[in-house]
């Protein structure tokens, strides 16, 4: 009796300690409904297209993705949860979008999809989805733990004209409200989302560009090192918590 | 092509209500969000949706630039026979696309 | 007395809560589309039931589901729902075609609101008579907006 009773508190106690949240926790239930239901969920049209694609020969190589990786519900299964990650071929950390067009340009020999692109976020999304619920497991090698604290520094170092860093908001004012809107944590665990706001699909880079617009910092261009840093280091501080791709957030 | 989803039951009793949920892409561009000269971005919506069971009509709706950009609709029908119902969009730029999907009913 | 609670309501924060409450005042460019779906009568309040997300996250992609209480048979039923909106740049949201065959009076889709103002969503019934019910919506918008070129 008294060996169940501290099991129970101390199963409690390793509970409590985990206060993060996800931003779906700060959402409508229409909003988190719409993420929830893949009948209802916007993003499962970039999904669809992303099947497509996986499907669909191109370049030089005349390969699918198929071709080499067979079904993406086992090849790609718990990959998106392991990115940003460092690449032997690249000499550097990619985050999951520069992966595909790695294999784009290299093994299929096809053009790089563009950023932000309805091709590059389709597969995106048809990949990630193969690892929905599936605990973010960012790798543990030097390289990529490198490229998250430099992230870390960025997350923490003021910038912009309203002179604010990421932790400002996302770590000392997360439940509170800006301009109407409730303040998330910050995990990114549901890219790429379908944002309300753009009435469309896009990557993390584009929403942290936002948050940098937003305290009127200058913004690095999509692909920048920096941002890719910053991913590293929110996929680090989010680990363990569940992907929810394709999300849907406001 | 615009990408489109229809989800409905691919079997039902026959007089059953059945309800129908149809996503399509398209970013309905209302003619009035200002581009990055300032200037409104050009019109471009999907103006007519429209759902037919074996032929005749059973839902139409006209959308205008108040619905969100890719369009969903939730709309219900009752099953009557077996066949096909056909889903069809109609819109601005000459915009066409239609969707089939078979039911089978059944009783 | 309304607008009071509606100060103080956005005071303690609320400001994010749709405050959901029939209204009795429709303005003129509303009552005009109003009165051109139904062929200019007035259409009752009833029947209807406009249900919209009590918190709305963002305006671009408000989700709203109009049901009309109706037996929907062939000598009884709904052939039209139409949703009108106050302050965007156009009155019409929507308008769908029902009939016999729908078997359930309920239709539902996701609407742009361009600020908080009232919808009102009006249903014509095979009788010729119109009903109608009128939400009035606080809408917030989004924090971080896309000021950068992609």
């Amino acid at each position: 009796m008294r060996a169940a009773l501290l099991m129970l508190v101390f199963c409690l106690a390793a509970q409590a300690q985990d206060l993060r949240k996800s931003g779906t926790e700060y959402m409508s239930e229409s909003t988190r409904a719409m993420q929830r239901d893949d009948m209802q969920n916007p993003a499962m049209l970039w999904v669809a297209g992303g099947e497509t694609l996986w499907n669909t020969k191109a370049g030089k190589s005349g390969k699918s993705c198929a071709s080499c990786h067979g079904d993406a519900k086992q090849a790609m299964r718990g990959a998106a949860a392991r990115y940003p990650a460092f690449d032997k071929g690249a000499g550097r950390v990619l985050n999951l979008g520069q992966r595909i067009n790695q294999c784009r340009t290299g093994a299929q020999q096809a053009p790089a999809f563009r950023h932000e692109s309805e091709e590059l976020l389709g597969l995106e999304a048809y990949i990630a989805l193969q690892s929905r619920g599936m605990p973010l497991a960012p790798p543990a090698d030097a390289q990529t733990r490198a490229s998250a604290a430099r992230g870390e520094k960025l997350f923490n170092a003021r910038i912009g004209q309203l002179n604010l860093s990421c932790a400002h908001c996302h770590n000392d004012n997360a439940g509170k409200s800006l301009a109407g809107a409730p303040i998330p944590q910050g995990h990114a665990a549901a890219y790429p989302i379908y944002r309300l706001e753009w009435q469309g699909m896009g990557s993390l880079q584009r929403r942290l560009r936002n948050c940098m617009s937003g305290v009127r910092a200058e913004v690095p261009p999509l692909g920048a090192q920096d941002l890719v840093d910053l991913e590293s280091w929110l996929a680090l501080r989010a680990q363990g918590m569940p992907l929810e791709s394709p999300g849907v957030r406001p | 092509m615009a990408r489109a989803l229809v989800h409905m039951p691919a079997n039902a009793r026959k007089g059953e209500i059945i309800e129908i949920r149809a996503l399509i892409a398209h970013p309905m561009e209302t003619g009035y969000r200002p581009g990055a000269d300032g200037r409104p971005l050009p019109q471009d919506l999907i103006r007519q949706f429209s759902c037919s069971y074996n032929g005749e009509r059973v839902f139409a709706a006209e959308l205008h630039p108040a619905v969100s950009a890719n369009p969903y609709i939730v709309f219900y029908t009752i099953a009557t026979e077996s066949g096909t119902l056909e889903f069809s969009w109609q819109g601005d730029k000459g915009f066409a696309q239609t969707e089939r999907m078979p039911i089978t009913v059944s009783g | 007395m309304t607008q009071r609670r509606q100060i103080l309501a956005a005071g303690l924060g609320l400001a994010l809560t749709a405050v959901v409450r029939p209204a009795a005042a429709t303005p003129e460019k509303m009552a005009a589309a109003i009165a051109a779906f139904t062929g200019n009568k007035l259409p009752k309040t009833g029947r209807v039931q406009l249900d919209i997300a009590k918190i709305i996250d963002n305006g671009n992609t408000v989700p709203v589901t109009v049901t009309v209480d109706s037996p929907m048979t062939a000598g009884d039923h709904v052939t039209d729902i139409a949703i009108f909106n106050e302050k965007n740049p156009e009155t019409d949201v929507v308008h769908c075609i029902l009939g016999p065959r729908s078997g359930k009076a309920q239709v539902s889709t996701r609407i742009r609101l361009a600020t908080s103002q009232k919808l009102t969503a009006v249903a014509r019934m095979s009788d010729g008579s119109c009903w109608q019910q009128t939400v009035d919506l606080i809408v917030a918008l989004a924090a971080c907006l896309e000021g950068e070129a992609l």
